[in-house]
């Protein structure tokens, strides 16, 4: 018998409606894959009892033919989610012990579908990072090894514990969040695929922010079908959230599998970058030809501010972090270092309580929105991301979505990029969709001649999820699926 | 432009963020290297554009001003360092 791990989602979903096994059985089985993989470090907290208390109610509501569409699915969840009474710290010591007394919107969705919670699972510090290195809770393992080799690699960030965990089948799916590459380039580095939908299309009620007009939230999960199964119930329209929006939850899954003869599918130019890797430029050639012989057509497209959306990111993200992290001051919540005065207390809190990278952006927001500077950058920025819109609502004339690769290399290893820049180059394909507001999907490839998985990105025009899995779907049935050899 | 040492320790207070001495010509350093990536943002022409406010197009969502929630004082200061009496302690502010 194939063990209930490595069944999909959907897979599960039948398993558990024909009642094959129970959604205890899977969450056990889920339990134990999980205590054996704590070398990943992919989880921060586990929580088992919680685990299966939801699974024996799963249970019963299966028995009842009462199930809802994530009925007995055990889900991890990022740590940057609130989940009422379990640790939600986003990684930083900052909030030592903080236990939210409510629940996110996103998470509560996918409770009220059925899903289980397996635990919180690890990422950069408030979502700041590109390889998971930044957590208080130390860095994340990617299951991903180099052929011939036991040197570990960084899994991507920020959602880096979401894409190890799913990518090492210690949960069927999970939540992640993407404010500039965060749930897709992760996903890239580990052969998983990750949707940052379109900006008001999940709540973020209840996400910890880091920068507020590009955070959003999307799932993890090992394939296309499953990420757009997990979509559905995580994205809505709420009254909590202003900037969530009024536009019905179409069927996802419906999109899985349709043809995609007649798509116009875009390729920029601009996305020819000096200095990227041969094989990275050979898949983004292969997955071209791939939708072209299903009937597709192949665009060439120009984005021409492109290269403007990193450094444009690198002002709208800090300044608006600098503003969201403010609150953390020792006084409400979280850790609280004693000092002279108060302001000797809120300062000496928030040195001992931040971590280095989010110390250096709260510094660079700041600089940004100090008086006398906020024209200069913030105004500007918001400008270039006018101009980055404006290039895509000239694209959507041409073409319905946009193919470009997800990352500019595969997986590096921990402590290989020192230089914060070099650093936030990894966001160059990623970064301009949420500078843009819209729905981008990573989707594996391919393997790196090193045996890594690479990751091909797919634009859409606003809510145009549907056309994302469509075409990532075909990609997918092309490219076939990839799974990390389990060595721990 | 570049950031100078006093500079760090300027936004560094503006930040509510204790720097130690050692630190401050690293982040001086750091915060030039990336404000100079930064740079190339002046290439563009932005004479004519307006700021982007809003990346999808919808009105602003109103809703009635009634109270709506309330009476959680207790939840409120749950996670509260220091709390007595449903009340946040904070070191004295006022002599």
């Amino acid at each position: 018998m194939t063990s209930l791990t490595s069944l999909t989602i959907a897979q599960a979903r039948d398993g558990l409606r024909n009642r094959t096994f129970s959604a205890l059985d899977l969450t056990e089985a889920y339990l134990l894959a999980m205590e054996k993989a704590r070398v990943l470090n992919a989880y921060v907290v586990e929580t088992p009892d919680k685990a299966r208390a939801m699974a024996k109610d799963s249970d019963a509501r299966l028995a009842g033919g009462q199930g809802g569409a994530l009925e007995g699915i055990p889900l991890g969840i990022k740590d940057l989610f609130a989940t009422d009474g379990v640790h939600t710290q986003a990684c930083s010591h900052v909030l030592d012990g903080f236990k939210p007394t409510y629940e996110s919107t996103v998470t509560a969705n996918l409770w009220r579908d059925g899903a289980v919670m397996l635990g919180k699972l690890n990422m950069d510090e408030f979502a700041m990072g590109s390889s998971n290195e930044t957590s208080y809770y130390g860095k994340v393992i990617n299951p991903w090894r180099r052929k011939g080799s036991n040197a570990a690699l960084v899994p991507g960030g920020s959602s880096g514990g979401s894409a190890a965990a799913v990518a090492a089948h210690i949960c069927a799916g999970a939540t992640a969040t993407d404010t500039g590459g965060s749930i897709r380039q992760p996903a890239a580095f580990t052969g998983t695929v990750g949707i940052k939908p379109t900006y008001g299309r999940c709540s973020r009620w209840g996400i910890v922010a880091f920068a507020s007009s590009l955070d959003q939230a999307g799932p993890i999960a090992r394939d296309v079908r499953d990420a757009a199964i997990l979509l559905r119930s995580m994205a809505s329209v709420d009254p909590k959230d202003t900037t969530s929006v009024d536009v019905p939850v179409p069927d996802y899954e419906a999109s899985v599998g349709r043809p995609v003869k007649g798509l116009r599918v875009g390729i920029p130019r601009e996305y020819r970058v000096d200095g990227m890797p041969a094989e990275i430029d050979a898949l983004w050639q292969k997955a071209a030809s791939w939708l072209r012989e299903q009937g597709a057509e192949i665009v060439e497209i120009s984005l021409p501010h492109t290269k403007y959306a990193l450094p444009a990111y690198y002002i709208v993200a800090p300044a608006e972090a600098s503003s969201n992290l403010a609150r953390y001051d020792g006084v409400r919540y979280g850790l609280r270092v004693p000092g002279d005065d108060i302001v000797d207390m809120y300062e000496k809190s928030r040195a001992a309580g931040f971590g280095r990278e989010v110390q250096r952006r709260i510094l660079i927001g700041t600089y940004v929105l100090s008086a006398g500077y906020y024209d200069a950058y913030y105004v500007r920025a918001q400008k270039v991301r006018t101009l980055i819109k404006r290039d895509f609502d000239r694209a959507w004339e041409k073409v319905d979505v946009v193919l470009t690769p997800a990352t500019p290399s595969p997986a590096f290893a921990p402590g290989e990029i020192t230089d914060p820049v070099q650093m936030y180059l990894n966001d160059i394909f990623t970064v301009t969709v949420n500078m843009a507001g819209l729905p981008g999907i990573s989707v594996p490839g391919g393997l790196s001649a090193d045996g890594l998985p690479l990751g091909l990105q797919l634009i859409g025009k606003p809510f145009g999820e549907e056309t994302l899995f469509q075409t990532a779907a075909a990609i997918e049935a092309a490219a076939g699926g990839y799974t990390a050899a389990q060595w721990w | 432009m570049s950031v100078d040492q006093g500079t760090v320790r300027r936004v560094a207070r503006l930040a509510r963020l204790k720097v130690q001495d050692e630190d401050v010509p690293r982040l001086a350093g750091e915060l030039n290297a990336i404000l100079g990536f930064i740079e190339q943002l002046n290439e563009v022409d932005v004479a004519a554009v307006e700021p982007l406010t809003s990346v999808v197009t919808m009105k602003m969502k109103m809703r009635a001003d009634d109270v709506t929630d309330g009476h959680r004082a207790g939840q409120i200061v749950a996670n509260a360092p220091a709390q007595e009496d449903s009340f946040f302690m904070v070191p004295k502010v006022v002599e």
